[in-house]
């Protein structure tokens, strides 16, 4: 008997946990693929390089998840989010390849020095940031609002960049970004995106930022109170979300070795939204979880891989997604979860603290 | 003989028995026992966290209780009451401190909302109009159908919410606190529509924090202390003093004694905490001049905007000032943000503790170190184990109720979240503490407790400035006081003459006290 106790209560404690959902619903996908492609998790070596679906999901969703980290601290701190992330990872692809190619259409070697094409392609997506910051910030414009004016600009400006051309850089040290590393047979932009997590959660570590930006998400007015600078902490957030943006550009477009303008990161700020929500951080700001929103990333990205791998045409898997992450969120609802709560009699009476928590709040 | 106990028994419109419920870390009801009979005002009593407001939910269906039964008279079962729908539909009714009806309908839309009389699937106006029109004169309310809500005072708003739930044939009225935000006039207002609707044979559950009011109104109390039952009294047999007691449990001199032990002040020679020249803000603070010394409580006064908060806001940068000069231990400083102050050794505990004090999703530890935090940078975190002792010391030394450190602030309390902000502020080791309203909406014990810290702190050498709506508060504990009105200063009292009538006097504008 009070083994079973132990158990139940083990059980609410897990269920409780604020990543069990995004969890449950990574698995459920993940399961359909299963289903679908029964040789999904299945991986090999070719030439010295990994092949699968799952390794295929997961370097696809490289980007993705890069800009969910930063698209988590943007939401969290402001309460809204930056939509302009995919046009600003199209002027930042646009700067890095012109600095490389020296202005041609195409080139075959590098005309200026790597690092400086990557430093101007970060220092022009940081400053499409703190532009957004800017308006958001200290002019007060809803998130939404503000980064509206890059979402639809931005790919202008990356046509200006390039001088209306898709510029491509035929040179393979410049495709080591978005392909593979002599003898290492994992994709190096998994290695980015590990990368970026690690570095954005020992900062959050190492740093008071978390604490400041889940205050000034929670309640601004009292934060100022205390000796925050709300206005300077929502600015960090959108230059970190800017400069995020510019590293999936350069992936991005290290990928297909060439900047267009037009294609890089299309749709992907929706995407990256929805990491979040499906990471079960609240769209309205405040407390925040990094791993939630890369457990979103990889969901949505496995999603896309499975309905490509049912044959759904390109243009129309918005659709499905769309229904997907419908039935996603209602499950991540408080109105589901209270409603499962009240349905599954199991053990519920009497109530037992633990179980009690929810309806405090 | 039998007869009689029959007839009692008839009267009585709802039990609750036995009733228990308990949160995370918390039992907030323990057997609690609560009966009431049609045509009487019960008023139910107690401290913040004595249970009064969970009792409340529990019989409105916004919580379920672990055990207990409610039985409402005519039905034979106990009563199950899930949600406030069921509730109402059983007779209960509830008028909040808040309105919580819609400010841009008439009050003919807002008496009927959601049960408009129609004619032919339409609203039939005339007849709505026309039944709203007899509701309010049988309720001696003189109010116009057609006007719009938000035209009417808060009084008459809360009067249409009552006239709406008893036009809904309420049995039970409960009102919560619903007298906070009423003066004088409109107080004795409601409480003659009370009396009307208690010989219409309602009973109604009156919640309220303001002894005399319950004493001008109520038949009966019911006292609760940390979610147990202390007894049900008739209203006459009840001094006010042995009330209090009741509801704080010990024997209650505390209050007279503050004053007498720290009767004896320091006299203050010493470089002032703060100098204030000419300080001021356009359109909020006309300029004036302040000195604080280090070991005493300065008060303000004033009345509800006359600039007080407006003042010492000034001071903390919190609205930064726009001319004149501050100076902190003699040294010009200016202030351009709170963090400002704050570096100085300043702090400021805000009026309205929900908008500007609480971070309410952080956990009790985060909202008490974030001061000390900000402060020291964004560099420099403090370790965990460090946050940690620092919150169990400030828990422990203001006895705060809380489950646990990593409770969110949310869940406490709204004394104990005012506690864990004044330990928020202790922290940060202030030279200059100001704190306006700290006692606000807080319970008669929490209250005293703060008044002591208060003065213990001055004791300490720590300069205070006091704010409060309670002058009798603000003459127990402090040693000087300025008086505002209409947004400047206009006066400063200290030893004899602080007493209530020259405070009055000198907010009237009779006699300016500066001497």
């Amino acid at each position: 008997m009070v083994m079973a106790e132990n158990g139940k209560h083990y059980l609410k404690k897990i269920t409780e946990h604020h990543l069990f959902l995004p969890l449950v619903c990574l698995a459920v996908v993940l399961l359909a693929n299963v289903i679908k492609t029964p040789n999904f998790f299945q991986v090999s070596i070719n030439n010295g390089i990994l092949y699968g679906y799952v390794v295929d999901v997961v370097n696809r969703s490289s980007e993705l998840l890069i800009l969910a980290v930063g698209m988590t601290l943007v939401t969290a701190a402001s309460g809204g989010q930056d939509i302009s992330v995919g046009s600003v990872m199209a002027v930042s692809g646009a700067v890095c390849c012109q600095v490389l190619s020296g202005g041609q259409v195409s080139v075959n070697s590098f005309q200026n020095p790597f690092l400086l094409a990557v430093l101007a392609a970060l220092a022009a997506a940081a400053l499409c940031g703190a532009f957004n910051g800017l308006l958001v910030s200290k002019i007060n414009i809803p998130p939404m609002v503000a980064t509206l004016i890059l979402y639809t600009a931005g790919r202008g400006i990356a046509q200006l960049v390039t001088n209306g051309q898709i510029t491509y850089v035929r040179v393979d040290a410049y495709k080591l970004a978005g392909g593979y590393i002599p003898g290492c047979p994992v994709p190096t932009p998994v290695f980015i995106a590990i990368g970026i997590v690690v570095l954005v959660s020992i900062i959050l570590k190492k740093t008071t930022l978390r604490l400041y930006i889940e205050s000034v998400g929670i309640n601004g007015s009292a934060s100022r109170l205390v000796g925050l600078n709300s206005t300077r902490i929502k600015f960090i957030s959108y230059v970190i979300c800017g400069l995020l943006a510019g590293v999936a550009g350069i992936v991005a477009s290290s990928r297909i070795y060439s900047a267009d303008a037009n294609n890089i990161g299309i749709y992907l700020e929706m995407d990256a939204i929805l990491a979040v929500a499906l990471g079960g951080n609240l769209l309205g700001g405040g407390k925040f979880s990094l791993a939630g929103s890369v457990i979103g990333a990889f969901t949505i990205q496995a999603l896309t891989t499975t309905l490509y791998a049912m044959n759904v045409a390109a243009d129309q898997l918005p659709v499905y997604k769309a229904i997907v992450v419908i039935i996603i969120v209602t499950l991540q609802s408080p109105v589901f979860r209270k409603f499962i709560a009240l349905t599954l009699p199991a053990g519920r009476k009497p109530m037992k603290p633990a179980e009690a928590e929810e309806e405090v709040q | 003989m039998k007869a009689g106990e029959k007839t009692m028994e008839d009267r009585i419109v709802l039990s609750m028995r036995s009733i228990n419920k308990a949160f995370p870390g918390v039992k907030a009801l323990k057997n609690v026992d609560f009966t009431l009979r049609s045509g009487e005002i019960h008023a139910l009593m107690g401290e913040n966290g004595a249970g009064k407001s969970t009792l409340i939910k529990v019989l409105t269906g916004v919580y379920e209780a672990d055990s207990g039964e409610i039985r409402i008279a005519g039905e034979d079962r106990p009563a199950s009451i899930h949600s406030p729908q069921a509730a109402q539909e059983k007779g209960i009714s509830t008028v909040y401190q808040e309105i919580t009806l819609c400010p841009n309908l008439t009050v003919a839309e807002n008496l009927f909302l959601g049960r408009e009389p129609r004619k032919a699937g339409f609203i039939d106006w005339k007849t709505m109009n026309r039944k709203s029109e007899e509701l309010l004169t049988g309720l001696d309310i003189h109010v116009s159908p057609t006007k719009q809500l938000d035209g009417c005072s808060i009084a008459v708003q809360q009067m249409i919410a009552i006239a709406r739930a008893v036009d809904m044939q309420c049995r039970v009225l409960i009102l919560d606190e619903p007298t906070s935000s009423l003066d004088d006039e409109e107080v004795g207002k409601l409480f003659s529509l009370m009396r009307r609707l208690k010989e219409q044979n309602v009973g109604i559950i009156f919640v309220t924090h303001f002894l005399e009011q319950v004493y001008a109104v109520s038949d009966r109390i019911t006292v609760l202390r940390n979610g147990a039952l202390v007894g049900e009294f008739m209203t006459q047999d009840l001094p006010r003093l042995q009330l209090v007691a009741k509801m704080m449990g010990k024997d209650f001199d505390d209050l007279a004694e503050i004053r007498n032990a720290h009767e004896k002040r320091k006299e203050f020679d010493e470089t002032p905490v703060i100098e204030a020249e000419n300080l001021g803000r356009r359109g909020s603070i006309k300029p004036f001049d302040l000195t604080a010394h280090k070991g005493e409580v300065m008060g303000f006064t004033g009345l509800l905007g006359s600039g007080r908060s407006e003042l010492v806001r000034a001071i903390y940068g919190a609205d930064k000032a726009d001319n004149g000069t501050l100076k902190i231990k003699g040294k010009t400083v200016r202030i351009n943000a709170p963090l400002d102050a704050m570096k100085k050794g300043m702090a400021y505990l805000p009026e309205d503790r929900k908008r500007d004090g609480i971070i309410a999703d952080l956990s009790v530890r985060e909202n008490i170190i974030i001061a000390l935090q900000a402060k020291r940078g964004m560099f420099r975190p403090m370790s965990r184990k460090e946050a940690e002792e620092f919150t169990d010391r400030y828990i422990d030394l203001l006895q705060i109720k809380t489950a646990s450190r990593e409770t969110p602030l949310r869940s406490l309390s709204g004394g104990n979240q005012q506690k864990v902000i004044i330990g928020r502020w202790l922290l940060t080791n202030p030279e200059y503490l100001i704190l306006d309203e700290p006692t606000r909406g807080i319970d008669v014990g929490t209250k005293t407790e703060i008044q002591k810290l208060i003065l213990s702190l001055a004791d300490e050498g720590m300069s205070v400035a006091f704010i409060s709506s309670e002058v009798e508060e603000m003459l127990r504990t402090c040693s000087r006081m300025a008086v505002l009105r209409d947004g400047e200063k206009v006066g400063e009292l200290s030893g004899a003459d602080l007493t209530q009538e020259k405070i009055m006097k000198t907010i009237a504008g009779g006699e300016h006290g500066n001497g």
